[in-house]
């Protein structure tokens, strides 16, 4: 089946790196850019630099201007209330640590945190250093043999003691949404604040915080598009009160004196120090983008394209598929073939998937295995991609077997 | 190049001969079946090289001034890896070590991008074990 993207050519790199001989399959990892992205990021340096938040000449002015609108687009992507429950971070791990070092006085020795044996080391790390800290108990939510949390372990293990509960919405590795709505029931009956990771989900359609009800969503800019360097946080109006400031300096001071400061309230009380002017910039303009484009028909194209991935993988022997994938990606292991010798060999073909752990060390463990390969797949992806892929693997194949 | 060792030299020439991508994997699987052996006991914690995507151990001796490297993996392209490294270093002494260009002599056999600092798969990791266990 001939499946085209029609936004390909909206993406510069994917016919650059088509004539190095280059088929990318890891947009899990990083996404490539939209023209608009990069139109944005060189206007703005080409017509002028500038602080925001600080000067009051012309070009402060404009450049806040677009930094704060670009704080709108994001909430509009998010369905939030209002801009200022988006906080701009370096990037969803930074995110994720000021959430772990934010909510920190919230946790007493004893409280449970409670994430997912899925969980990329990003929502992983800030929490068991958190528990360290407190001397709090992480509680660990096992999966089931599709990848999805086990809602019945679940029920049991999310209790009077859970303080927090924090889990990725899209796993990176086993590619299945999880059951949030109830997950986050779960929680909120107990009294917990809920973070939930976006950093894969996000990418693939549309998530309207109004509905999904969660405390806290942490999104990273580059996977969806836009440019690295660059994260949101979604936190609803009243949960942001609960954080303290965790990072101190230029433009996020109320009041300072040598002895002592008063600092301002979200977002700009978390914004400290000069934030990533032009990353931000880019992001709206990348959510610009995206916003004009047919949802419905990415939806469409994206689940075309994963299912060519599963039934491809499907017709191979010996392949074993990581959880039971519904989009975005498929990772997988082959039976007496080391992944690092299929990475070798499909780097070798010009392939670009990812070999290795997937920076969820714990859940591979869990898995029983050293490290997969995963192919990943992004809105500008076509057939002649995953073909170039499935003959590369058979190739490769070919001579380890 | 009459410095080579043996072993060396044969690389050398049958890596040089390699048309392509297919020819050089199937001589560093090839010369990954040729790696002196590693027992159970030697593939311990001590002697793994951290920073590995798969599993590679190693082990150096020094005899009369000479070092002599064995090596282990889970990987077959990585064993095919550590039997061309240490096909130029073994038999060396300490000094003649420090003067091994690396990264001339996976180019010199088609192999530079094992090399590259963005690779997982452990030579970089390998080599700095090496450079410990000689310095």
């Amino acid at each position: 089946m001939a499946l085209f993207s029609p936004w390909r050519a909206d993406f510069p790199a994917l016919a650059v790196l088509e004539a190095q001989g280059q088929t990318y399959l890891d947009s899990a990892a990083t996404a490539q850019k939209p023209q608009a992205l990069i139109d944005a990021l060189s206007g703005y340096y080409t017509c002028g630099a500038a602080n925001v938040h600080r000067a009051q000449h012309q070009p402060a002015e404009r450049a806040t201007r677009a930094y704060e609108d670009a704080r709108i687009k994001v909430a509009k992507w998010l369905n939030a209330a209002c801009p200022t429950e988006i906080v701009f971070t370096r990037g969803a791990t930074e995110a994720l640590n000021l959430l772990a070092y934010g909510l920190e006085h919230l946790i007493e020795a004893g409280d449970e945190i409670v994430i997912s044996a899925l969980e990329h080391h990003a929502n992983l790390l800030p929490w068991q250093q958190l528990a360290k800290r407190r001397a709090a108990k992480l509680q660990v939510l096992p999966i089931d043999a599709s990848g999805r949390i086990d809602l019945a372990a679940a029920t049991g293990l999310i209790g009077p003691r859970t303080r927090l509960l924090a889990v990725s919405q899209l796993s990176n590795v086993l590619g299945c949404w999880q059951p949030l709505d109830q997950l986050l029931h779960l929680a909120k009956a107990q009294g917990a604040l809920t973070v939930v990771d976006g950093a894969q989900g996000v990418v693939h359609g549309r998530h309207d915080m109004t509905t999904l009800g969660c405390d806290f969503y942490v999104l990273s800019s580059h996977k969806l598009y836009g440019p690295d360097g660059v994260g949101a946080l979604y936190g609803r109006g009243e949960s942001l009160l609960q954080l303290r400031h965790w990072q101190f300096g230029g433009e996020m001071v109320r009041v300072a004196d040598y002895q002592s400061a008063e600092f301002h309230a979200a977002p700009l009380g978390f914004e400290a120090g000069t934030p990533p002017i032009s990353g931000v910039i880019g992001l709206g303009a990348t959510l610009d983008y995206l916003a004009d484009l047919d949802t419905i028909a990415i939806g469409r194209h994206e689940q075309a394209l994963h299912d060519l991935l599963l039934a491809g993988l499907a017709e191979r022997s010996g392949i074993r598929l990581l959880g039971s994938p519904q989009v975005a990606l498929a990772s997988f292991v082959v039976e007496g073939v080391h992944h690092s010798d299929l990475g070798h060999l499909l780097t070798e073909q010009g392939i670009a998937v990812r070999s290795g752990n997937h920076c969820a060390m714990p859940l591979m463990k869990h898995l029983g295995l050293d490290g997969a390969t995963r192919v990943s797949l992004g809105l500008y992806n076509d057939h002649n991609d995953l073909q170039r892929f499935f003959d590369a693997l058979d190739q490769a194949l070919e001579l380890l077997r | 190049m009459s410095e080579l060792p043996d072993a060396a030299r044969e690389a050398l020439a049958t890596f040089a001969e390699a048309p392509g991508w297919e020819q050089r994997a199937r001589l560093l699987m090839q010369w990954g079946e040729r790696l002196e052996p590693v027992n159970d006991g030697e593939r311990s914690e001590t002697n793994r090289v951290a920073g590995c995507e798969s599993h590679v151990w190693l082990i150096g001796q020094c005899q009369d001034g000479r070092w002599h490297f064995r090596a282990a993996s889970d990987a077959r392209l990585i064993r095919g890896l550590l039997a061309v490294l240490l096909a130029r270093v073994n038999g060396l002494d300490a000094n003649e070590l420090t003067q091994v260009d690396m990264a001339d002599w996976f180019a010199s056999l088609g192999l530079s991008r094992q090399l590259s600092p963005s690779r997982s798969n452990g030579i970089n990791a390998v080599l700095q074990r090496m450079r410990e266990l000689t310095g």
